[in-house]
């Protein structure tokens, strides 16, 4: 049973850094149809980021949090105005296969820059685990389940209750009707990718306390869960996307925990084949009616 | 109006294999007479299984108009099934016939796992094909990895990789595999099946309504395109003589994509034409290789933002239209809008 409990509270940790990263994911599918294949990578970067403040220039952690957060939300704005802006009335394909450009240039700059292999992070705090009824817990998990639930709570009020949040979801409703409304349609775009890059940048540095390495692939598979995650929970809904993440990690942790970790990612895989065909909009997703 | 010469079918035909057997002599002269050197000969054997991966995804996505990220995972199902049962029979059949049949496993078993994979993911659209195929691709490539220890026995040998597979493959016969794949993906698209296909990418809505079988003619084509990833495959075990499940992740499916995005999506000879300069290019510039995968990302990007169609758009070489427009006395007037043909 203790178990159990530890393998949940794992899944619950490793899923809340999958639901921040599918936040972004989400936003930005919802509001430009794009699947950013870039996201996962700007992740990758503020590993980076966390490593060269640190290790390099030896600042304390706080500093390199709040670089970590800041790099990934102008890395996530700055791709979006030089690589998808020029492309918004392109065919979908375009923006896609331009999108996988920019992940690879990212991968491989950063092999060319840093090398191949990892480099470590130094941990941002030293504190024992915590024991609740006979379970030690990592002060790690607490941090980073409670760190997304706040965030998502952040997120979920900023998208429902301020202005910004409102033109976001109109955009995302109708781009074209939106603009006649005076809505900053290019402005509101940018600032999704800001909020999302921002929600990576937070779940780069929770994933560092748990894994605490760079490496310039670290990012894809990340993305690439994190995206089933969103499309599990229904691509465009910010509840899916904690649900889905949530349910992969816990999926992966528990799929480790009976001995066949070697098949977690095609585990994690087959749970959005199936997903995709029996509930294409995902479990929290609208359908949607194609217009002919 | 004066009459326009054209060229009967038959001869049209003969013209082309004229070509094509030319070129083929050519390139074996070489290779048989050392021209080339053995690292020159392995360079091309490679652009060979290239321009096959090519051509082929050609047919997802530049005539059927998806975006499957899965290729390398058909590709490893056909150098897996070539390799094993080439292996398994080196000695007990004459090599040709090993080769062939090998060859032939590749393609059929690559056909039946398109057929499988294309059914569900083509019911989705776009976005979702694309993970969707490259969650089965991945899938593909984590069961090749650990299926020995499921079965029991050694089939595959995981991560370590199957070793000792016959070489068989040589320029000559890549190219002549390169020759039969363009030439059944040409007649098919020439085809009604091919207009079919054609008819899909522009409009589905529009097709369906002119009473095409969309779903039966996109599996088709997205299993045809698999059925020569398998070939391309079985000719790649039979050129490294190693297989590793690695070899066929994620990264090959985008390496190539990029060949065909680069070459002009629908166009063939632009797939041929950059899967040759892709593969020759790194082999030439070996000092160059670390900048490689950035050079080849900063041109995919460059290249959606400025000419989205690739290098050659949807153009086609026709041997016989050249020759039609040469005795017609064309070639060097300026076409008026009339007159310019459709493709």
């Amino acid at each position: 049973m203790s178990n159990f409990f530890s393998q949940l509270i794992n899944g619950l940790q490793l899923g809340s850094i999958y639901a921040l990263v599918a936040l972004g994911y989400s936003m930005v599918y919802g509001i430009i149809l794009l699947l950013n294949f870039a996201h996962g990578d700007i992740i990758m970067i503020g590993a980076y980021t966390s490593w060269i403040v640190m290790a390099k220039m030896g600042l304390p952690p706080v500093a390199a949090i709040f670089a970590t957060v800041i790099v990934c939300t102008l890395l996530g704005v700055f791709i979006e105005k030089v690589a998808y802006t020029p492309l918004r009335s392109a065919p979908r394909i375009s923006l896609l296969i331009t999108a996988i450009g920019i992940s690879y240039f990212l991968e491989y700059g950063a092999q060319l820059i840093w090398g191949a292999s990892a480099q470590v992070i130094p941990s941002y705090y030293n504190v024992a685990p915590i024991s609740i009824g006979g379970v030690k817990i990592s002060f790690t998990a607490i941090l980073t389940i409670a760190v997304s639930v706040v965030s998502m709570i952040a997120l979920a009020l900023l998208v429902q209750k301020t202005k910004v949040g409102k033109a976001m979801r109109a955009v995302s409703e109708d781009t074209g009707a939106a603009q006649l409304m005076g809505i900053n349609v290019n402005a509101t775009i940018s600032f999704t990718f800001a909020i999302g890059s921002a929600l990576a940048g937070i779940g780069s540095v929770l994933y560092c306390c748990q894994y605490a390495q760079a490496t310039p692939t670290m990012g894809s598979m990340l993305g690439l869960k994190a995206f089933v995650a969103a499309v599990l929970g229904g691509i465009g809904s910010i509840p899916g996307a904690m649900v889905g993440g949530f349910a992969i990690g816990i999926a992966e942790c528990f799929v480790s925990a009976i001995g066949l970790s070697v098949w977690k990612d095609a585990v994690v895989f087959a749970i959005l084949i199936v997903v995709l065909l029996v509930k294409p909009a995902g479990l929290l997703g609208r359908q949607l009616q194609e217009k002919v | 109006m004066k009459e326009r010469k054209t060229i009967p079918m038959a001869v049209r035909y003969l013209m082309n294999i004229i070509l094509v057997a030319a070129f083929l002599t050519a390139l074996n002269l070489l290779v048989v007479n050392k021209t080339l050197s053995t690292y020159n000969a392995k360079v091309l054997m490679l652009v060979g299984v290239n321009v096959i991966l090519a051509v082929s995804l050609n047919v997802a996505t530049g005539y059927l108009g998806q975006l499957p990220l899965g290729h390398a995972g058909f590709m490893a199902v056909g150098a897996y099934a070539s390799a094993i049962f080439t292996k398994n029979f080196d000695g007990r059949l004459p090599d040709e016939v090993n080769f062939v049949l090998g060859l032939v496993l590749a393609a059929v078993l690559a056909f039946g796992v398109g057929v499988l994979i294309g059914i569900p993911a083509l019911r989705l659209q776009g976005d979702y094909l694309a993970i969707l195929t490259l969650g089965f691709g991945e899938i593909i490539r984590i069961t090749l990895n650990n299926i020995d220890n499921v079965l029991g026995f050694k089939l595959t040998y995981g991560a370590a990789g199957l070793k000792n597979i016959p070489k068989y493959t040589s320029v000559l016969n890549a190219f002549v595999w390169v020759a039969v794949c363009c030439y059944v993906i040409h007649t098919m698209m020439k085809s009604r099946h091919g207009r079919a296909i054609l008819a899909i990418r522009e409009n589905e809505i529009a097709a369906d309504s002119c009473g095409i079988q969309t779903t039966y003619y996109k599996v088709l084509g997205f299993a045809v395109s698999a059925a020569f990833a398998g070939v391309a495959g079985g000719l790649y075990a039979g050129y490294l003589g190693v297989l590793n499940p690695g070899n066929f992740g994620f990264m090959k499916s985008i390496e190539i994509l990029v060949m065909v995005v680069l070459g002009g999506m629908g166009s063939m000879l632009g797939s041929v034409l950059s899967a040759t300069v892709l593969t020759v290019l790194p082999e030439a510039l070996r000092s160059f290789s670390e900048y490689r995968m950035v050079v080849y990302a900063l041109a995919l990007v460059l290249m959606m933002i400025f000419k989205p169609s690739g290098l050659l758009g949807q153009y086609d070489f026709s041997l016989s239209r050249l020759v039609e427009k040469l005795i017609n006395g064309e070639l060097f007037q300026k076409k008026s809008k009339t007159e310019k043909e459709g493709e």
